[in-house]
C-alpha cells in the first residue's frame, strides 16, 4: 500500500499539468472560485424553477423547464460539488450508471399508474373521487 | 508497478483496466470515499422508490390533487406569495452546501479553524432548514393533513409528504449530528496527527447528496 502510493505520487509530479490531476495523495484541491461560481448558478436556477411555478406555466412549457433547471442543478452539484469530474472514470461509471436502472421502474411504474387511472375511470366510474351513476 | 504507472492508461482504456486488473477498482481513491459513494448509490434507490411511487398514486388518482403551489403559500406583511416558504429552504440548503464545499477545501490547506467554522456553518444551515420543516408539518398538520386524508382532494397527497419530506429531513438531521462530530474532530486537531483530511471530503459528499436530493423533491413534488 505504501509503495504504490509512493509510485502513484511520483507519476503525479512527472505528469504535466492538468492530466490526472483528480484524486492526488492530496485529494481534491481547486480554486475556491470554482465554487462560489456554482453556488451562484444554483440560487440563479432555483430562482427560475420557483419563476415557473410564480408565473404559473402550464403543459410542455412547464415540464420541460423544470427538468432542465432540476438536471443542471443536479449536474452542477455532483460534478462540482461532489468531485465527480474530477474522478476517474472506473468511479464515475460504477457511481452513474446504476441510477439509469431507475429510468426503467419509472417508465413501467408510469404504465401501471395510467392503466390503473382508466380501470378506476372505465369500470368503477369514477371522476373527481365520485361515482358516477348513470 | 512504477512500469504500469508510467504507462497508466486513459479514457475509457483506463475504465477497463481499473475494474480488470484483479487489484483495488478505485484507484488513489479513499477506501471510506468509495464506501460512501456506494452507500449513497444505495439511498439514491430507496430516495426513488418514494418518487416512484409518489408519481405512481399521483398518476393513477381519480380525485384531484391538492395544488402545492397553494397548499405551500404564506402570507407574509399582507402579500399572499406562493410556494414562499419551500423557497426560501430551497436557498438555504444551497447556501449549506456551498459553505460545505468552502469547508472541504480549507480542510485540504489544513486550516483547521475555518475548515471547523464553515462546518458550523452548514450544520446551522441545516438546523435553519429542519426548523422550517417542522414549521410547515406543523402548518399543515393543524389545517387537517393526515397520511389518510387532507381537505384539499386526494387523501395520498399527505401519505406522500410526510413519507417523502419526512425521510429528507431525516437524512438532513443525520447530516447536522454527523458534521457537527467531525467538525469538533477537525477543531481538536484529530486530522492533523493522521495528516489526511479526506474525512472532511467524504462528510461533504453525505451533505451534497442531501442537498441533491432536495432538488428532486423541489422539482417533483412542489412544482408538479
Amino acid at each position: 500500500m505504501e509503495h504504490e502510493t509512493t509510485t502513484t505520487d511520483a507519476h503525479h509530479a512527472l505528469a504535466p499539468a492538468g492530466a490526472g490531476h483528480g484524486a492526488a495523495a492530496q485529494g481534491q484541491q481547486h480554486p475556491l472560485g470554482i465554487y462560489f461560481a456554482i453556488w451562484g448558478l444554483l440560487f440563479v436556477l432555483s430562482t427560475f424553477s420557483y419563476l415557473v411555478d410564480y408565473f404559473h406555466f402550464v403543459g410542455f412549457t412547464r415540464w420541460a423547464l423544470i427538468l432542465t433547471f432540476m438536471w443542471l442543478k443536479a449536474g452542477l452539484i455532483v460534478a462540482v460539488f461532489m468531485h465527480m469530474r474530477w474522478e476517474r472514470l472506473a468511479l464515475i461509471y460504477a457511481i452513474l450508471i446504476p441510477p439509469l436502472l431507475l429510468a426503467v421502474l419509472v417508465s413501467l411504474m408510469s404504465i401501471e399508474a395510467d392503466y390503473t387511472f382508466w380501470t378506476r375511470v372505465l369500470f368503477f366510474g369514477l371522476l373527481g373521487g365520485q361515482p358516477s351513476h348513470g | 508497478m512504477s512500469d504500469h504507472a508510467a504507462q497508466e492508461s486513459q479514457g475509457l482504456q483506463s475504465l477497463v483496466d481499473d475494474w480488470s486488473t484483479d487489484q483495488e477498482t478505485f484507484k488513489r481513491v479513499h477506501w471510506g470515499k468509495a464506501m460512501m459513494w456506494i452507500f449513497l448509490l444505495s439511498d439514491t434507490f430507496i430516495f426513488s422508490c418514494f418518487l416512484t411511487s409518489y408519481m405512481t398514486v399521483r398518476s393513477s388518482t381519480t380525485v384531484p390533487w391538492p395544488n402545492p403551489s397553494e397548499v405551500f403559500a404564506l402570507t407574509i406583511a399582507g402579500q399572499h406569495i406562493p410556494l414562499i416558504l419551500i423557497a426560501i429552504m430551497t436557498f438555504i440548503l444551497i447556501s449549506s452546501s456551498g459553505t460545505m464545499a468552502l469547508a472541504v477545501n480549507y480542510g485540504y490547506r489544513h486550516d483547521r479553524r475555518t475548515t471547523a467554522l464553515l462546518m458550523f456553518a452548514t450544520a446551522l444551515f441545516g438546523v435553519t432548514f429542519v426548523s422550517m420543516q417542522a414549521f410547515e408539518w406543523t402548518k399543515l398538520i393543524l389545517e387537517g393533513v393526515r397520511p389518510w386524508q387532507n381537505p384539499w382532494g386526494a387523501p395520498q397527497f399527505g401519505s406522500c409528504f410526510f413519507m417523502i419530506t419526512g425521510f429528507h429531513g431525516l437524512h438532513v438531521s443525520i447530516g447536522v449530528i454527523y458534521l457537527t462530530t467531525i467538525a469538533i474532530k477537525v477543531l481538536r486537531g484529530d486530522f492533523e496527527r493522521k495528516g489526511n483530511y479526506e474525512v472532511v471530503e467524504i462528510a461533504g459528499l453525505y451533505w451534497h447528496f442531501v442537498d441533491l436530493v432536495w432538488v428532486f423533491i423541489f422539482a417533483f413534488f412542489y412544482l408538479w
